[in-house]
């Protein structure tokens, strides 16, 4: 068996209240592993802790205690292991507003160093495979929310990365288009066999999206999970979809 | 030309054309040595543009304003990356610069003449002294309006340092270093005056001193508008950057 590339094990993370009352625990010893090519979805209520948890596996933040791993290597203090092994999708598309659409998506190839021409033709590519054909010079202000998400999920994809990571990629966007993008990436990801984490807060994009789908309560830690495949009937889907909404429905909101 | 524009342009010279009227008329119930006729104005004007020889003082005054003002922009931006990455180094430094902000411009004239030799020096320090607070406050402004989302998105790349610089500090910074230039431009230009004024041998601060002491007001009026001449120019060409730099911004079509 193929060592996991995400292991957390009992990671917290506990932040300083911002009017300086005490602590605030957003991760409380969460345990679980990512297999290779496996499309988790991780599920959970606004607040629960995803988003941080989504942080310490990017190597944005540093978990108060516990192991957290990524190809076997600590995402936080080794900065340079992972450069153009990670590709992340935010809730929003970040997108730089003074590079064109071509040149946000060269962004990380420019990171890493390669070559310009190259890194042009990726870029280029990587935007006619998503639909931008002939928008490679439009700033971000005159692509629509669709289309700039489209951007930058193609600036995630161009560098090649290991693993992808999703915040929430297509909650601001309507529905036919977030439906479109969810299909999209999804075929992108088993195409190029890749990790990926998906943040959701929607029950149907999990089960839609993830060969595995885990439910977090608040502060994060699993409190329900579930593995979906081809041989998932619809009944096991509704059952599935009953049951993550019970969970959901008995967290306890914050205080 | 589009109409607006067109307007704008035609507004801005009404403006100018009752200033000179109102000049003029002044010239006809005042004494000339109080108030020259606008054409002895402009042809004193027209007469240091063609002239070599005076042309090389508006030449000078122009070099030590650009010199004062990237002297000080380079020290302010250093200054300014300093304080953004260190709040021990801000409450170290921003209070000797906010001190210095007080200080009048003519004292640093003072201290430069007491304290240095060489004129070119002088003006420098002084240039340097007066627009150092504003350049790294403005600069330091700029860095920390930079967008954390784009930060941490730059980040999740893992970039070097120079590189994150390269992608993502500086076009942040643009806007703010161009208004600072913009800012600075006319507080150099004042102050450079009075520098060359008090300390110098050269330059329109020393020609307008010459002109005190022949009591000839089309001459001082002549050299005021070489220096009100070169901040327009040196404004439009900053404008015209900057709306180059900027030209991804969203414009609304409508107006406020």
């Amino acid at each position: 068996m193929t060592d996991p590339v995400i292991r957390f094990k009992d990671v917290s993370k506990t932040f300083r209240r911002p009017d300086g009352r005490g602590d605030f625990v957003a991760v409380d010893k969460l345990s679980f592993e990512v297999g290779k090519g496996e499309i988790v979805a991780v599920l959970g209520k606004t607040g629960c802790g995803k988003s941080t948890m989504f942080n310490i596996v990017a190597g944005l933040i540093e978990p108060t205690s516990g192991s957290a791993r990524v190809v076997g290597h600590d995402p936080f203090h080794e900065f340079a292991f992972f450069r153009g092994k990670i590709g992340i999708v935010f809730q929003n598309d970040r997108l730089m507003p003074w590079r064109s659409a071509l040149d946000n998506v060269r962004l990380g190839l420019q990171i890493l160093d390669s070559d310009p021409r190259q890194a042009e033709e990726t870029a280029r590519a990587w935007l006619t495979r998503l639909g931008l054909s002939g928008h490679e010079n439009d700033y971000p202000h005159a692509l629509s929310g669709g289309m700039r998400q489209r951007v930058s999920i193609a600036r995630a994809f161009a560098v090649d990365p290991e693993i992808l990571l999703c915040d929430e990629p297509f909650s601001a966007l309507d529905e036919m288009t977030a439906r479109d993008l969810r299909a999209e990436f999804v075929r992108l990801v088993r195409q190029s066999d890749k990790t990926a984490v998906f943040i959701t807060h929607q029950i149907n994009e999990a089960m839609e999206i993830g060969d595995r789908v885990m439910v977090f309560h608040r502060p994060a830690r699993i409190a329900y999970e579930t593995r979906l495949g081809p041989g998932t009937t619809d009944a096991d889907r509704r059952k599935v979809h009953e049951d993550v909404m019970r969970v959901l429905a008995v967290e306890q909101t914050p205080a | 030309m589009t109409n607006s524009r067109i307007m704008r342009v035609l507004q801005a010279a009404a403006g100018m054309i009752v200033l000179a009227v109102g000049w003029q008329i002044l010239s006809f119930v005042f004494p000339h040595y109080l108030f020259p006729p606008v054409p002895e104005i402009i042809s004193r004007t027209i007469e240091i543009l063609i002239t070599g020889s005076l042309l090389v003082d508006v030449l000078l005054t122009a070099g030590r304003i650009f010199g004062g003002l990237f002297g000080a922009f380079i020290l302010g931006g250093l200054l300014a990356m300093v304080i953004g990455q260190s709040k021990s180094a801000e409450n170290f430094i921003a209070p000797v610069l906010t001190f210095f902000q007080g200080i009048p411009a003519l004292s640093w004239v003072v201290f430069a003449i007491i304290w240095f030799h060489g004129i070119e020096f002088r003006v420098l320090f002084i240039m340097v002294m007066t627009t150092l607070p504003a350049f790294t406050f403005q600069i330091l402004d700029a860095f920390r309006s930079m967008s954390k989302d784009l930060f941490e998105m730059t980040m999740a790349f893992r970039p070097s340092r120079w590189t994150l610089f390269r992608v993502l500090i500086v076009p942040t910074i643009v806007p703010g270093i161009l208004t600072a230039w913009k800012v600075n431009l006319g507080n150099a230009a004042r102050v450079v005056v009075v520098a060359e004024l008090v300390g110098a041998t050269g330059g329109v601060g020393y020609e307008l001193l010459r002109q005190q002491q022949l009591f000839d007001m089309a001459g001082a009026m002549a050299w005021t508008l070489q220096l009100v001449l070169f901040v327009l120019v040196v404004q439009q060409t900053i404008n015209a950057i900057e709306n180059w730099a900027l030209r991804y911004r969203a414009v609304s079509e409508r107006a406020m």
